[in-house]
C-alpha cells in the first residue's frame, strides 16, 4: 500500500540539472530499504522554480526540496521516507516575507512567496500529475470536458462558452478565441483542420514546452473540443524538434488517448471522431508565424503568407483552419468544466484569466510563473521573481521577445494585460519575461534582438530582409561609436517603414525592441552618439580601462591577467605604496576585463 | 472510450491513488517513526492506518503522515490525531490491531478511544 508520493520534476530544466539521476538514484535505495511498495516515484513536468531545481516534493507532508542532488538522496531515504524527519537544510520555504522563517516551521508550497500570488489554470496539472499517465490526468477531471461537450453542448455552445470567457490568444497577437472559432465554424468546407501552435521560438519563453512536458494530454482534450466546436475531424500539433522531452510526452500521450477511444472514430459514442499528428519544427523562428507555420506542415519552405485570406477561411492545405497557441487550448478544459463566468472572473476588463511568464534574466527565482491578468510588474519582480539580486537597480523588463518593447522602471507599477501593454508601446508575446539591472546597455539589448531576426527573417519580403540588416548596421555604427544623430533619425524612419510594409508578424514587430528602446531610454543612445559613452558600460569599442595610479600597489597581478600585453609598469610610485603603479596603453588594449576582475585593491575601473 | 460511466471510473480507481497528493484533510495521522518508533514496530501501524484510510475511503479527509521521536520512547510505536479545532489525541504502545479501533471509533465515530491514550498509560 503506497503511503507516499515523491515527486521529482522531469521537466527540461531539472533534467539539466540531473533529476534523472535523482529519480534513478532514489528507485535504487528505496529498492535496497524494501520501500518500492511503499513509496511511489512520480515524474512530474515543470514546477516553475526551474532556478533551484531539480526540486522534489513529498506527500502526503507537501514537504518541498529544492536543488536535490544525487548525493542527497540517501539522506532523504534514511531521515524522510523512513523516520519521518525533514531534511531541513534542502527545505525550500522562502516566503518572500523580510523576516528569514525558522526552517524547523513547515511551510507549504502555496505559501511560498514564489507561489503565494500565483494562481495555475494552465499549469494546474504540471508538477502534480506524472505526465506519462493518462488515467492522472483522469483522476484530475482529464476529458469531463471532451465528454461535456459531446453530450451536453453544440458546437455553438461550446464557441458560446469560449467567447463569453474572454479568452484571448496566448501566443502574442491576443485574437479573441471564441471569434476565430466561430470564423473557421463559418467557413464552408467539407474538410477541417486544428492546428497547435507549438513552435515557440521567443528566447527565453519556454511555457509551451512546459506544458507539453507536464500536462500533454490537456492539449489533446482541447484541440478535440475545438474540432467538434468548428467541425474538423483531424489536427496537427507542431512542436519544434528542439524540444525532445514534449515530443516524446506528447506523442505516448495521443498513444493512450488513441487506446482510450479518447481520439478516433466516434468518441463517446456520438457521431465525432477526431485524429492528432505531430510535425516537428526545424527551429526557424518564423514558422511560429501561423500561415508560414500550415505551409511548412504542408511539407514546403517555412514561409509566410499574405493575409487575407485568413487561416479559418483558407488554411492548412487551403482548408479552413484553427491555429492555437499550446497555452490558448490548456485554458479550454477548465473553461468548459468551470464555466466562463468563473474565467471571467479573473483578470482586467479586456484581458481575462491567468496569464504564463517565463522569468528571466536578472531575477532571483528564474522559471515559470502563472498570474491572473493585471497583477503588476512590481509583484511579479519583486514579490514572485524575489528581485534583483546582488543588490542591484531594476532597469526595465522585456516583453515580448524579439517582437516586444519593453517597460522601463518608471513604469514598474502598470498592470500587466494586453492592451495596457499595447497602450506602453510593448507586446504581452508569448511571455516571456526578461529582467534588466542597470548593467544592461539598452542599445546592445536591442542590438541582441535585431541579430536574431536578421537572422531569423526568412527573406520573402524585402522590408523584413533588407531593412531588418540595415537597422542592424545602424546599431552596429552607434555602439561601435561612429553614430551621429541623424542615425537615430534614420532608425525611427526605416522601424516605422519596416513595421508597416513587412509582410508577416515577424517583419512587422521585428523594430519594436529599437523603438521601444529609443521611446523610454533615447539618452542612452544619446550617450553613445554625443559623448561616445555606453553609460552602463557594456559596449565595448566604447569603454576605455583606466587605472587609478594612487590606488595600484603595484602588485602586477594585471599586467600577468592581461592577454595584450597592454599594461606596464610606470615610474610613479603612489604616496603611502612601495612599488610603482601600472598602466594600459588604450589603444592595443582589447577590453576583455581581465585586469579588473583581477584587482583586488578596486584601482582598475572601466570609463 | 464509448461512455462517461468508463471515464468516472477510471477517474474513482485513480482518485485513491492521487489523493496523497491533493487531500489537506481535516484530520492528520501523525505516526512517530524515529529509530525508537521504528524497532518498537512503527511500520506495521503506518501502514494498517494507510490501509485502513484507503479501504474505508477515507482520503479526502485524512491525511496519515509521519514525524520523528517526540521523547517517549518507552511508549512506542506513539501515534498522534490532530483534528480541526480539537485538542490533540496522544495514543501509545499501538499495534496493527489497535489501529483498527482507532479508525473505527476515533476517525469514523469521532470519540478518542481513551483506552490507548497516554492518559490512560500512566507515564
Amino acid at each position: 500500500m503506497i503511503r507516499s508520493h515523491v515527486l521529482i520534476c522531469g521537466g527540461t530544466g531539472c533534467t539539466s540539472s540531473h533529476s534523472h539521476e535523482v529519480i534513478n538514484k532514489l528507485a535504487e535505495e528505496l529498492k535496497s530499504k524494501g520501500l518500492e511498495d511503499e513509496i511511489k516515484i512520480v515524474q512530474t513536468g515543470c514546477f516553475g522554480l526551474c532556478a533551484l531545481g531539480p526540486v522534489m516534493i513529498i506527500y502526503p507532508e507537501g514537504t518541498f526540496y529544492s536543488c536535490v542532488t544525487v548525493d542527497d538522496v540517501p539522506e532523504i531515504v534514511d531521515e524522510h521516507l523512513i523516520k519521518g524527519r525533514i531534511v531541513q537544510r534542502l527545505v525550500y520555504n522562502d516566503t518572500g516575507d523580510k523576516e528569514p522563517l525558522d526552517k524547523s516551521v513547515p511551510v507549504s508550497l502555496s505559501e511560498t512567496g514564489f507561489y503565494k500570488k500565483q494562481h495555475r489554470v494552465a499549469l494546474r496539472n504540471c508538477g502534480v500529475i506524472n505526465p506519462e499517465s493518462i488515467d492522472e490526468y483522469i483522476a484530475m477531471d482529464g476529458y469531463f470536458a471532451l465528454a461535456k461537450v459531446l453530450k451536453e453542448m453544440t458546437p455553438d455552445d461550446v464557441i458560446k462558452c469560449i467567447s463569453d470567457s474572454g479568452l484571448r490568444g496566448r501566443g502574442g497577437g491576443g485574437f479573441p478565441t471564441g471569434r476565430k472559432w466561430s470564423f473557421a465554424k463559418a467557413s464552408a468546407g467539407d474538410k477541417k483542420y486544428v492546428v497547435c501552435n507549438a513552435d515557440e521560438g521567443d528566447p527565453g519563453a519556454f511555457m509551451d514546452r512546459s506544458v507539453l512536458e507536464g500536462d500533454p494530454h490537456s492539449i489533446i482534450e482541447a484541440m478535440a473540443i475545438a474540432g467538434y466546436a468548428i467541425g474538423a475531424d483531424e489536427g496537427f500539433v507542431y512542436v519544434r524538434a528542439e524540444y525532445p522531452i514534449a515530443v516524446k510526452r506528447l506523442s505516448i500521450a495521443i498513444e493512450q488517448a488513441r487506446e482510450y477511444g479518447l481520439l478516433g472514430k466516434n468518441i463517446f459514442g456520438s457521431d465525432f471522431s477526431f485524429e492528432l499528428h505531430i510535425r516537428l519544427g526545424a527551429g526557424a523562428f518564423v514558422c511560429g508565424e501561423e500561415t508560414a507555420l500550415m505551409t511548412s506542415i504542408e511539407g514546403n519552405r517555412g514561409e509566410p503568407r499574405p493575409r487575407p485570406p485568413f487561416p479559418a477561411v483558407k488554411g492548412l492545405f487551403g482548408k479552413p483552419t484553427v491555429e492555437n497557441n499550446v497555452e490558448t487550448f490548456a485554458n479550454i478544459p477548465q473553461i468548459i468544466l468551470q464555466g466562463p463566468e468563473w474565467f471571467a472572473s479573473m483578470g482586467t476588463a479586456t484581458s481575462k484569466g491567468t496569464k504564463v511568464f517565463a522569468l528571466g534574466g536578472k531575477i532571483k527565482h528564474t522559471g515559470l510563473v502563472e498570474i491572473p491578468m493585471g497583477t503588476t510588474l512590481r509583484e511579479i519582480i519583486e514579490d514572485i521573481g524575489g528581485g534583483i539580486p546582488d543588490g542591484k537597480k531594476f532597469k526595465a523588463a522585456q516583453t515580448g521577445g524579439p517582437s516586444g518593447g519593453c517597460i522601463p522602471a518608471s513604469l514598474i507599477d502598470t498592470e500587466v494585460d494586453y492592451d495596457n501593454l499595447v497602450a506602453i508601446g510593448c507586446m504581452m508575446g508569448s511571455g516571456g519575461l526578461i529582467v534588466m539591472d542597470e548593467d544592461t546597455c539598452m542599445v546592445d539589448m536591442a542590438k541582441f534582438f535585431l541579430e536574431f531576426t536578421v537572422d531569423e527573417s526568412c527573406g520573402k519580403c524585402t522590408p523584413c530582409r533588407i531593412g531588418t540588416r540595415r537597422l542592424l548596421e545602424l546599431l552596429n555604427k552607434i555602439t561601435d561609436g561612429n553614430g551621429t544623430l541623424e542615425d537615430i533619425d534614420r532608425l525611427e524612419e526605416l522601424c516605422n517603414y519596416i513595421r508597416q510594409n513587412s509582410l508577416c508578424g515577424l517583419g512587422q514587430t521585428a523594430p519594436n525592441p529599437v523603438l521601444a528602446t529609443l521611446k523610454f531610454f533615447r539618452e542612452e543612445y544619446i550617450a553613445h552618439v554625443v559623448d561616445k559613452k555606453c553609460p552602463a558600460g557594456v559596449c565595448k569599442n566604447l569603454l576605455t580601462y583606466v587605472i587609478d595610479q594612487d590606488k595600484c600597489i603595484g602588485c602586477g597581478k594585471c599586467a600577468k591577467n592581461c592577454p595584450a600585453d597592454t599594461i606596464f609598469k610606470t615610474d610613479y610610485v603612489a604616496p603611502g605604496h612601495k612599488l610603482a603603479s601600472y598602466t594600459i596603453d588604450p589603444a592595443k588594449c582589447v577590453k576583455c576585463g581581465a585586469c579588473l576582475s583581477g584587482c583586488k585593491f578596486g584601482a582598475i575601473s572601466k570609463q | 472510450m464509448k461512455s462517461l460511466e468508463e471515464l468516472l471510473a477510471i477517474k474513482a480507481k485513480m482518485q485513491d491513488k492521487v489523493a496523497v497528493r491533493t487531500s489537506s484533510g481535516d484530520i492528520r495521522v501523525v505516526v512517530g517513526m524515529a529509530t525508537c518508533g521504528i524497532a518498537a514496530g512503527a511500520r506495521p501501524v503506518l501502514n494498517a492506518f494507510v490501509e485502513a484510510v484507503s479501504k474505508e475511503e477515507l482520503g479526502d479527509r485524512v491525511t496519515v503522515t509521519q514525524t520523528g521521536c517526540i521523547g517517549i520512547c518507552q511508549y512506542e510505536p506513539v501515534v498522534e490525531v490532530y483534528e480541526k479545532d480539537k485538542e490533540k489525541v496522544t495514543y501509545v504502545n499501538m499495534t496493527a490491531e489497535r489501529v483498527k479501533d482507532v479508525v473505527e471509533k476515533h476517525i469514523k465515530g469521532g470519540k478518542p478511544v481513551t483506552e490507548y491514550t497516554i492518559g490512560a498509560a500512566k507515564l
